[in-house]
């Protein structure tokens, strides 16, 4: 749905998407002075992490956990000493990942598929590797497999993009499904084709420590973050300056739009999704040739889940997502310990990522309101309480 | 193949047929209202899981499977709540807040049930309401006559629902506010309050759903049960096209496969647990490949009213 088909490019070249409101919301604020405005996103980008990680506390606190000492322990896990390595090692798939979202996003379509897309490409190079840098080297082996791991993940979105180019069909839905078959095929080829002789749990061999993906120099980060920061420059390159970009965001804003300049909307919505799986492929890749090493069955990190509120944060902008993947990455690998060591759950850094995502919508709908001086309130709503409220005082004046 | 026809296996399968459908019918009839009002609700995997968590802590609790469903119903009724006032009300994008009712589902109830259950996982007797007389015939009477009530009370739902939409002007508002809200609007009804009814009934049918699951299907908690049931829900929705009937008939189909896949490990054939894990989603994707194309959803799903927009 389009309202307005001025959201198009706005002067930094950063577009958002999430909701018709938000065009009408930089059509006003690119009026008003670029530093307000600068002020402004930052101000919108950070307000929904505060509230959450307020209400966060408040719900470890209900659990008799003391959130301080909680959120005192994710500082000392994800960044003092040593620890800020761990963190940046995290953020090398969550980054990649984040971008592969970014590009089908911008042209308003939904790859929700990325678990099965991201472990297919994974198990594809912890299978293949011991082999292959035993016959080969180590060079050849990460440059083959992840070539080849971003051909399966692609591969994986072919029938939902197919379906939707030609048929129309949700692909939000079919990228699900999609996924999960991924996720079982995943099990069955560690299981009954990778499988390590030498032991009796399911999982793949390993890659010996000495051939994984080398460090940067002077720490303990395998290369493979580098690889995520330059992909990051160069989409946002690709999608702010170039005419693939504007084309992107001609799409993404209208589809009728882009038909009557000329863009094939069909090619345009396979080549996005080919791009978005291969880079989830090249996530894998990074992430197992630099932390893992191997693969065992039921193992699924689901990255895309955990970085979905921060794509939108960045307003769908590559380099602009780094930050946010920055703190994520501190965030879940200091909660994770911080989780085992006060005796929660992990998955209540799932809940900590829903409320950012509300207060990610409920704070964007609050500015944009603000911004256009409108009411908070819409007007179907205000006439549906006020309709109880006359009715109630029209009786008590009889 | 001699011993797989004995009456004790026929019953067994006929059992796990009816109780993978019956969670999944639930879930379905409940996306079907949403989205035949217009509303895409993605957060139905959320919403199953807090009514399988909650539905399972009021059995618990007060010793009845009734209350428990009542329990189910209303978590998943409150968790509705979320999408129906930022959604609906405030029109803030149904995908984001899907996801997030999902993951807030997830997360919520493996941290309480690793707060409070884990160490013991107490499970909840079976409560079976054996129909009088029927249930002395050999074969059906132990399987499909000695199911839990709220089988019974469940297909009777999926009659009354059914016929809500088809017969009444309820059904025929709903059917407005997805087709062409601003007709409805014109027509002096309230998209708001019809696509929040419509939210809020899909809510509790998948907290009912989730409680089914939980606590007559299975018995027991597990974190993360549902499995992608809801999006499950969402599919069989798309391939029903608003039609109640072939809800039941689709769930059914999947209630198959998932007992043939029961079936399937009792043999001593070597089946891959994750095949049988799978084989819902690739029949699934099958389906749409061949019969999905022409899926006609409701044109504007997805999209929040606002009045007066273009």
């Amino acid at each position: 749905m389009t309202t307005t088909d001025t959201s198009t490019e706005s002067p930094d070249g950063i577009t958002t998407e999430i909701t018709p409101l938000e065009d009408e919301a930089e059509l006003v604020t690119s009026r008003s002075s670029s530093g307000r405005r600068a002020i402004d996103i930052v101000v919108r980008s950070i307000v929904p992490i505060v509230l959450a990680l307020i209400v966060a506390a408040l719900i470890l606190l209900a659990l008799g956990k003391n959130p301080l000492q909680f959120y005192g322990a994710i500082i000392e896990n994800g960044l003092v000493g040593q620890n800020w390595e761990n963190s940046l090692v995290m953020m090398t798939p969550l980054l990649l990942v984040a971008i592969g979202l970014i590009v089908v996003f911008r042209g308003q379509l939904w790859n929700l598929g990325y678990d099965g897309q991201f472990l297919l490409g994974g198990v594809v190079v912890a299978g293949l590797a011991p082999q292959l840098i035993a016959a080969t080297s180590p060079g050849i082996a990460y440059l083959v497999l992840t070539l080849a791991a971003i051909a399966v993940a692609a591969a994986w979105t072919i029938i939902p993009a197919w379906l939707k180019a030609f048929f129309g069909t949700n692909e939000i839905i079919t990228t699900i499904v999609m996924s999960t078959i991924g996720v079982g095929l995943t099990n069955i080829l560690i299981e009954y084709v990778f499988q390590n002789p030498a032991v009796r749990t399911p999982q793949s061999r390993a890659i010996d420590p000495g051939d994984m993906l080398p460090y940067i120099p002077g720490t303990q980060v395998p290369i493979g973050l580098i690889v995520a920061l330059l992909v990051a420059v160069i989409f946002q390159f690709v999608l702010s300056r170039t005419s693939f970009g504007l084309r992107l965001d001609v799409f993404g804003s209208s589809a009728k739009a882009a038909r009557h300049v000329g863009i094939n909307s069909r090619t345009m919505t396979i080549v996005l999704f080919l791009i978005s799986g291969g880079l989830i492929g090249l996530a894998a890749s990074m992430d197992i040739f630099g932390q893992w090493g191997y693969m065992r069955t039921n193992w699924n990190p689901s990255y895309g889940n955990a970085i979905m509120p921060f794509v939108f944060l960045a307003r769908l902008s590559p380099v602009g997502a780094i930050p946010f993947i920055a703190f994520y990455s501190v965030f879940a690998t200091g909660g994770t310990i911080a989780a085992q060591e006060s005796g929660v759950s992990v998955d209540f850094l799932q809940i900590v990522v829903a409320l950012i995502l509300v207060f990610m919508t409920v704070t964007e709908y609050v500015g944009t309101k603000r911004d256009l001086g409108q009411s908070y309130l819409p007007d179907e709503l205000k006439d549906a309480m006020r309709k109880p409220l006359n009715a109630l005082t029209g009786r008590m004046r009889k | 193949m001699t011993d797989l026809l004995t009456p004790t296996f026929i019953a067994a399968f006929i059992i796990a047929c009816l109780a993978g459908t019956v969670p999944l019918m639930l879930a379905s009839i409940g996306e079907t209202v949403g989205e035949q009002s217009g509303v895409l609700n993605l957060g139905i995997e959320g919403m199953m899981l807090m009514g399988a968590y909650f539905g399972y802590v009021v059995a618990l609790t007060t010793h009845s499977t009734w209350l428990g469903m009542l329990g189910g119903l209303l978590a998943g009724a409150i968790t509705s709540l979320v999408l129906l006032v930022l959604n609906v009300w405030l029109g803030l994008n149904q995908i984001v807040l899907g996801i997030a009712i999902t993951a807030a589902g997830g997360g919520i109830t493996t941290v309480l049930y690793d707060q409070i259950y884990s160490k013991t996982s107490p499970r909840i007797p079976t409560d079976n309401w054996k129909v009088p007389g029927l249930s002395d015939i050999p074969v059906v009477g132990h399987s499909l006559f000695s199911q839990p009530a709220m089988f019974w009370v469940s297909l009777l739902l999926a009659v009354i629902i059914a016929w809500f939409l088809v017969r009444t002007n309820w059904g025929l508002s709903i059917r407005a506010a997805g087709q062409k809200p601003s007709s409805l609007d014109a027509a002096g009804g309230s998209v708001m309050r019809t696509r929040s009814q419509a939210v809020l009934l899909g809510g509790m049918l998948s907290g009912l759903g989730g409680a089914y699951l939980s606590v007559l299907a299975t018995n027991a908690f597990t974190p993360f049960m549902t499995n992608g049931l809801g999006y499950i829900a969402i599919v069989v929705t798309m391939l029903s096209r608003g039609k109640i009937l072939r809800v039941v008939i689709v769930s059914l189909l999947y209630g198959l496969t998932i007992a043939v896949g029961t079936v399937l490990q009792l043999t001593s054939l070597d089946v891959p647990t994750d095949l049988i894990t799978m084989l819902p989603y690739i029949v699934v994707m099958i389906v749409l490949l061949i019969f999905g194309r022409d899926v006609n959803n409701s044109p504007v799903l997805g999209a929040p009213y606002t009045r007066g927009a273009r």
